[in-house]
């Protein structure tokens, strides 16, 4: 191993390694975990031409500020972010996301915040020096499991990475803007367990994001969803997406770090191909949810990968 | 065999065994846990992120990008579940348990009107069986305790429940395998590791349908043992 490596002079809020998630392990309690936004991960590692399972750098709102105390890398700054990079004059440049950027020893990167949205991810060339756990480099701080001991980066932690620069070029790619606080789903497994008029009220009033979202869920505020089953069924699997609903009959959206078993009925879940809309949406958007059918879901997931495959073709050299 | 087949969103299958709660039923989703595990990691069946066992649930989630519900629905309709086995590899525990650290086996001992030694000896002479692992990474709950010690959750769940601490809840046990808080009765503590995540190979102790039995241990065997 080289010695590279990038001091933290500023964590952020939320700041952690992630990769495309880790599975296989969740009959043994393991959530997934992994990038909350795969499309914005997977143009960060594209812009700097790392596989596409390469962990990244992902941050909420406010992300990381990184002296770069040796080497040289090249690096990448994907979603809506703010972010400036200093030379070691301390003179300043306004960075651009969706393109790469060579960086010096002594100088740095503020990211200083997602604009109107939540996640950003910050990828480098040859990628970050850190160890798998089970075949991933993904996060999971509830449990303490994958790089820096399972936590969340943290003060004058040092980030070390695999290799010095060896492109030359740099790169940008063009990304379409697609906010959208219209998510669609599918009725879930207990859907009957609701009132008709909740289920009505689901998929026609909106639903807050309340500030008690994580990496682990999403919970909203709305019209009380009414359970005239049963408010608790046995503990079953958990898949991400999934819309559980309480007694309080506020639904908590299930995201990456989810509980891998859980004993709430589900109204619905969030397609694949609105996921990443999904979590992007910041504390206090209201959402508005719409039922589609399974072959709907289907071809919108198909459209939304053919999307993905067009956005990196559109990979070029900045002249 | 399952009673129903559904979607869960458009990357999940829910195999529902019904609404019971036993070993024989959970002993067929194991089964069925274990051929879709082996039918994917041959490369038969493609596309399978995770596969997660609970008491009569089967709930597999599954790359878009390389199968669908469709699919994995014809897969699960030619299973021959008379053809199936419980795993080869299907161990039995000894766990050490500390009863000193049984927090609540007073309180237990009062309510359930029966002695603290009698309910150690119920519990140590139990072959719990592993109906699932979950929650948080290698929590296993397991069954059946004798119906004389069946206990409610406590009314108000503790913010602190130290690692390794063992508890009961009706006829189940459990094991914490990290500090959280909880509302199970504990009545003892084990020094012994249940979740290793620097361990790739076998991060887990115990897999769902393992047996496991209680070894009681003094407070000084179990110092010695938690250093180890």
């Amino acid at each position: 191993m080289n010695n590279n490596f990038f001091e933290v002079l500023r964590p952020g809020i939320n700041t952690t390694f992630q990769d495309q998630g880790r599975f296989n392990l969740q009959h043994f309690g393991v959530a997934p975990s992994g990038c909350m936004d795969y499309e914005s991960f997977t143009i960060a590692n594209a812009l700097v031409s790392n596989d596409k399972a390469e962990g990244v750098l992902e941050f909420a709102y406010q992300g990381p500020l990184l002296k770069l105390i040796k080497g040289q890398t090249k690096f990448a700054i994907t979603g809506k972010v703010h972010f400036k990079i200093i030379n070691s004059k301390s003179e300043t440049i306004n960075g651009e996301c969706n393109r790469t950027y060579d960086i010096e020893e002594g100088e740095q990167i503020d990211i200083l915040a997602t604009n109107k949205t939540v996640y950003g991810y910050l990828a480098i060339e040859g990628g970050f020096s850190v160890s798998p756990f089970c075949n991933s480099v993904s996060t999971l701080s509830r449990a303490n499991i994958g790089p820096n001991e399972g936590k969340k980066i943290n003060l004058k932690n040092k980030i070390f990475f695999k290799k010095n620069r060896q492109e030359k070029n740099n790169y940008f790619i063009n990304v379409q803007n697609k906010n959208n606080n219209l998510i669609r789903v599918l009725r879930g497994p207990q859907h009957n367990y609701f009132s008709d008029s909740s289920k009505k009220d689901f998929c026609s009033k909106n639903y807050k994001i309340s500030s008690l979202t994580d990496r682990m869920g999403m919970r909203l505020e709305g019209t009380i969803l009414k359970n005239v089953v049963s408010t608790n069924i046995r503990s079953e699997g958990i898949i991400k997406g999934s819309i559980q609903v309480p007694a309080d009959g506020q639904p908590i959206v299930l995201l990456n770090d989810h509980p891998t078993i859980g004993g709430y009925p589900k109204i619905a879940n969030v397609i694949s191909a609105d996921y990443d809309l999904l979590v992007q949406n910041v504390l206090g958007t209201n959402l508005l949810f719409k039922y589609i059918e399974l072959e709907e879901a289907e071809k919108a997931f198909k459209l939304y990968s053919e999307n993905i495959k067009e956005t990196l073709e559109t990979k070029s050299i900045i002249k | 065999m399952f009673k129903k087949l559904s979607n869960i969103g458009d990357c999940g299958i829910l195999c529902d065994f019904g609404e019971e709660v036993n070993k024989s039923i959970n002993t067929e989703v194991i089964k069925l846990f274990h051929y879709v595990k082996k039918q994917s990691s041959n490369g038969n069946l493609l596309g399978i992120l995770n596969c997660t066992p609970s008491y009569n649930k089967l709930i597999i989630n599954f790359d878009l990008n390389k199968t669908n519900t469709n699919r994995i629905f014809d897969f699960l309709k030619t299973v021959d579940f008379s053809k199936l086995n419980l795993s080869e590899d299907n161990k039995e525990w000894t766990i050490p348990i500390c009863y000193d650290f049984g927090m609540d086996l007073k309180n237990m001992s009062k309510v359930l009107k029966i002695d603290k030694e009698e309910i150690i000896n119920i519990h140590l002479n139990t072959v719990f069986f592993v109906y699932m692992i979950g929650f948080v990474p290698g929590h296993p709950f397991m069954g059946d305790l004798d119906a004389k010690l069946f206990l409610n959750r406590l009314t108000t769940p503790r913010v602190k429940i130290p690692a390794g601490s063992i508890g009961i809840v009706e006829k189940f046990c459990n094991i914490y395998p990290y500090e959280s808080p909880g509302g199970w009765n504990i009545i003892g503590k084990t020094p012994k590791k249940i979740f290793n995540s620097r361990d790739s190979t076998n991060p887990c102790l115990l897999s769902p349908g393992n047996t496991v039995k209680f070894k009681s241990i003094s407070k000084k065997e179990f110092e010695k043992l938690s250093n180890e």
